[in-house]
C-alpha cells in the first residue's frame, strides 16, 4: 500500500509539473506584448521598460519559466490586468462561491442520479428504464448555457419563483451582516445562525445548481444503472435469488454497495468537470464564483487571471484523481497493481 | 457458395446496431447531416439581413421567427449545422489521427518511448477539456479554426490512451510475433497488423465523443471565442439571442435546441455502440 501511495503521489507531482509548464506555454503564446497589456496603450517607453523589468520579460524563456515556478511556490500567482489585484486574492474570493454552487449541484446529482439509476436497473428494458435512459441522455446532451437561459427565463422571469441572479439579497448585508469563516456563504450563514442570508442564498442557489446538476445527474444515473445491472448478473446475485430474495432487495441490499465504488470515483471526476461547466452558468446567473471571474477575464483578455484559473482547476482535477485512486487502492487491493 | 459457419465471424466484425436507442440516434444523425448538407436547398430564405423584418415571432412564413437583423432563424439553424458538424468532423479527424498514431507507437514500442508519451498524455488529461480549450482559445484570435485547434489539442490524449492499451495487447499476439520473426520491419508491422486491429474501439470512441465536441465547440462560440458574425453557428446564435431572451425568446431557443438534438443523437449512437462492446467503459471527460 505504501509503495502504491508513493508511486501514485510521484505520478501526480509529475503531472502537476507538466501542468505548470503547459500553462506557462499557453500564456506565452499570447500574440502581443504582455507589458503593453499591463501598462496600457498610452504608456511611455519608460513605463513599458519598467513593466518588462517587473515581469522579467527580457529574460530568456527558461529563466522566465524558473521565475514563474518560483513565484507560484512563494504564493505569487501574478497580477490581474483587469482588477489590478493579485490573482491569488481574486481566486481566494471567487473559489468558495464556485465550491458552493458545484457542491449543491453534486448533492442534487447524487440524490437524484443514484435512486433513478437503481430504478432503471430494477425495471431493466421496461418503461422506467427507457425513461431514465432517455432522460439521462438528454441531461448529458443539453448545452448548459442554453439550459441556464431557458430556466432563468421561465422560472425567474415569467413565473417569478426564483431570483434572476446573484448569490443572495445584497440588502441583507446591512440588516444582518455575515461573519465570514469559510467564505462559503451557505456554510457561514449556517454556522453563525444567520437565517435571512441562509434562506436567501438557498433561494438564489436553486436555479443555477439545478442547471449545473444536469450533467452529473445524467452520468451518475447511467453509471449506477450499468454497474448495478452488471452486479446483478454476478454469482452472488444468483445465490441470493436461489435463497428467495426478491429482485428489489437483491439490488438495494447486496448489489448496490459494490456497484457504488465506481460511482464514487465518478463523482470526484465529475466534480472538476462541473466546476468548468459551471463557468458558463455562473456568468449567466451572475454568481460571484470562478466562472464569472473567468468569463470577465476572457472578455478583457486578462492572461494572468486566466492562467491562474486554469492552474487552480487543473490542480483540483489532479487532486480529485489522486484522492479517488488512493481511496480505491485502499478499498480494493487489485487497484494497486494497475 | 459459403458454408453457414463462415457467416458468423463476418457478421460479428460488422458494427451491428445493438438496440432501438442507438438506431434512433443513427437515424437522427442521418437526418441532421442531410439537413446540413442540403441547407442551400432546404432553407426557406437566403441567409441575408432584412431590415424591415427584424425580430418577428414564429409564424407560418417564418417557422422559427427572425432575428434582430431580420434573418430567418430556421435558415440560420440549417446553415449553422454545417458549421457545427464540420467543426466536429475536423476536431475528431485531427485528434484521432494524431492520438492514434502516438498511441500505437507507444503501445507497440513499449519501454521508455511508451513512458514518455504516456506521461505527456497524463499532463494533457489533467485539464478538463473545456478548460484547456478555453485557455487556448483566449490567446488565439477568435475563429472557427481556433475552435478546431483548441478542442483538438485537448482531445487527442484520449485516443492515445485508448490506442496504446489496444496496441500493447495486439503486440503480444502470435501473428505479430510471427511477423517479427520473419524479419518484417517494425513500421510495416504497425501499419499492416497493429493499426487496423486497433481501429474498432477508436471508431466507437469517436462516435461517443462527437456529442461532447459539438457541445464544447458551441460553448466556445457562445463565449465569443469561435465563429464570428455573420457566420451562422449555433453557440454564437444563442449568444446573440441572449440579451433579447426575455422578449424575443425564439432567437436563442431554436439554435440551442439544435445543439441539444445533435449532441443527443450522437450520444445515443455512441452509448449503444459502447454498450455492445464494453458496458463499463468510462463516461466522463
Amino acid at each position: 500500500m505504501l509503495r502504491y501511495l508513493a508511486r501514485r503521489l510521484g505520478q501526480a507531482l509529475l503531472v502537476v509539473a507538466g501542468v505548470v509548464v503547459l500553462t506557462f506555454a499557453v500564456m506565452r503564446l499570447v500574440p502581443g506584448d504582455p507589458a503593453v497589456a499591463f501598462a496600457g496603450p498610452k504608456a511611455t517607453p519608460e513605463e513599458l521598460a519598467a513593466a518588462r523589468e517587473r515581469f522579467g520579460l527580457d529574460d530568456p524563456l527558461p529563466a522566465q519559466l524558473v521565475a514563474y515556478v518560483r513565484d507560484l511556490f512563494t504564493g505569487d500567482w501574478g497580477v490581474s490586468l483587469r482588477t489590478r489585484q493579485p490573482v491569488r486574492e481574486d481566486l481566494y474570493l471567487a473559489f468558495p462561491a464556485s465550491i458552493e454552487l458545484v457542491g449543491a449541484a453534486l448533492l442534487i446529482a447524487v440524490m437524484v442520479g443514484i435512486p433513478v439509476g437503481v430504478l432503471a436497473a430494477r425495471y431493466k428494458t421496461k418503461f422506467p428504464d427507457f425513461g431514465v435512459r432517455f432522460g439521462s441522455m438528454l441531461a448529458v446532451s443539453v448545452p448548459v448555457f442554453w439550459l441556464a437561459l431557458a430556466l432563468q427565463l421561465i422560472f425567474a422571469g415569467k413565473l417569478d419563483w426564483f431570483p434572476v441572479a446573484g448569490e443572495y439579497d445584497s440588502s441583507l448585508d446591512t440588516t444582518s451582516p455575515l461573519t465570514l469563516w469559510t467564505n462559503i456563504t451557505v456554510v457561514d450563514a449556517l454556522i453563525t445562525g444567520n437565517w435571512p442570508i441562509f434562506t436567501s442564498t438557498l433561494h438564489h442557489l436553486a436555479l443555477p445548481a439545478l442547471v449545473v446538476a444536469a450533467y452529473p445527474t445524467g452520468v451518475i444515473a447511467q453509471m449506477t444503472r450499468a454497474t448495478l445491472i452488471e452486479e446483478s448478473g454476478q454469482d452472488h446475485a444468483r445465490l441470493e435469488r436461489a435463497l428467495g430474495f426478491g429482485e428489489t432487495s437483491i439490488l438495494t441490499k447486496f448489489a448496490l454497495r459494490p456497484a457504488l465504488s465506481p460511482v464514487l470515483s465518478l463523482i470526484a471526476l465529475v466534480f472538476a468537470y462541473s466546476l468548468v461547466n459551471g463557468f458558463l452558468v455562473e456568468a449567466i446567473f451572475n454568481w460571484p464564483g470562478l466562472g464569472r471571474y473567468a468569463a470577465e477575464s476572457i472578455r478583457s483578455r486578462d492572461t494572468p487571471a486566466i492562467a491562474g484559473v486554469t492552474l487552480l482547476v487543473a490542480l483540483v482535477y489532479v487532486l480529485a484523481n489522486l484522492v479517488v485512486d488512493v481511496l480505491q487502492g485502499f478499498l480494493d487491493p487489485r487497484a494497486r497493481t494497475r | 457458395m459459403t458454408s453457414p459457419g463462415a457467416e458468423v465471424p463476418l457478421r460479428r466484425s460488422l458494427p451491428r446496431i445493438p438496440d432501438r436507442f442507438a438506431a434512433f440516434g443513427a437515424v437522427l444523425i442521418v437526418l441532421i447531416v442531410l439537413a446540413a448538407l442540403m441547407a442551400p436547398w432546404l432553407a426557406p430564405y437566403p441567409d441575408e439581413p432584412h431590415p424591415l423584418e427584424g425580430s418577428l415571432p414564429p409564424s407560418g412564413a417564418h417557422w422559427f421567427g427572425t432575428d434582430q437583423l431580420g434573418r430567418d432563424v430556421l435558415t440560420r439553424v440549417l446553415y449553422g449545422g454545417r458549421t457545427s458538424l464540420s467543426i466536429a468532423v475536423s476536431v475528431l479527424a485531427v485528434s484521432a489521427l494524431g492520438g492514434v498514431t502516438l498511441g500505437v507507437v507507444a503501445g507497440y514500442a513499449g519501454g521508455w518511448i511508451r513512458d514518455v508519451i504516456m506521461r505527456v498524455t497524463d499532463v494533457f488529461l489533467a485539464f478538463p477539456a473545456l478548460l484547456l480549450s478555453l485557455a487556448l482559445a483566449v490567446v488565439l484570435p477568435p475563429s472557427v479554426n481556433t475552435v478546431i485547434l483548441a478542442i483538438a489539442v485537448t482531445w487527442w490524449p484520449w485516443y492515445t490512451r485508448l490506442a496504446a492499451s489496444v496496441a500493447a495487447s495486439i503486440a503480444t499476439r502470435p501473428y505479430v510475433d510471427a511477423a517479427r520473426c520473419l524479419g518484417v520491419p517494425a513500421p510495416l508491422i504497425v501499419l499492416r497488423h497493429v493499426l487496423p486491429n486497433s481501429l474498432t474501439p477508436v471508431l466507437v470512441q469517436i462516435s461517443l465523443d462527437a456529442g461532447g465536441v459539438i457541445l464544447t465547440a458551441a460553448a466556445l462560440s457562445y463565449l465569443g471565442l469561435g465563429a464570428q458574425e455573420p457566420t451562422a453557428e449555433w453557440g454564437l446564435m444563442v449568444q446573440q439571442g441572449q440579451t433579447l431572451f426575455t422578449t424575443n425568446w425564439w432567437i436563442g431557443t431554436f439554435p440551442g435546441l439544435a445543439i441539444l438534438v445533435t449532441a443527443f443523437a450522437f450520444n445515443m449512437l455512441g452509448e449503444g455502440l459502447r454498450n455492445a462492446l464494453d458496458p463499463r467503459a468510462r463516461t466522463v471527460k
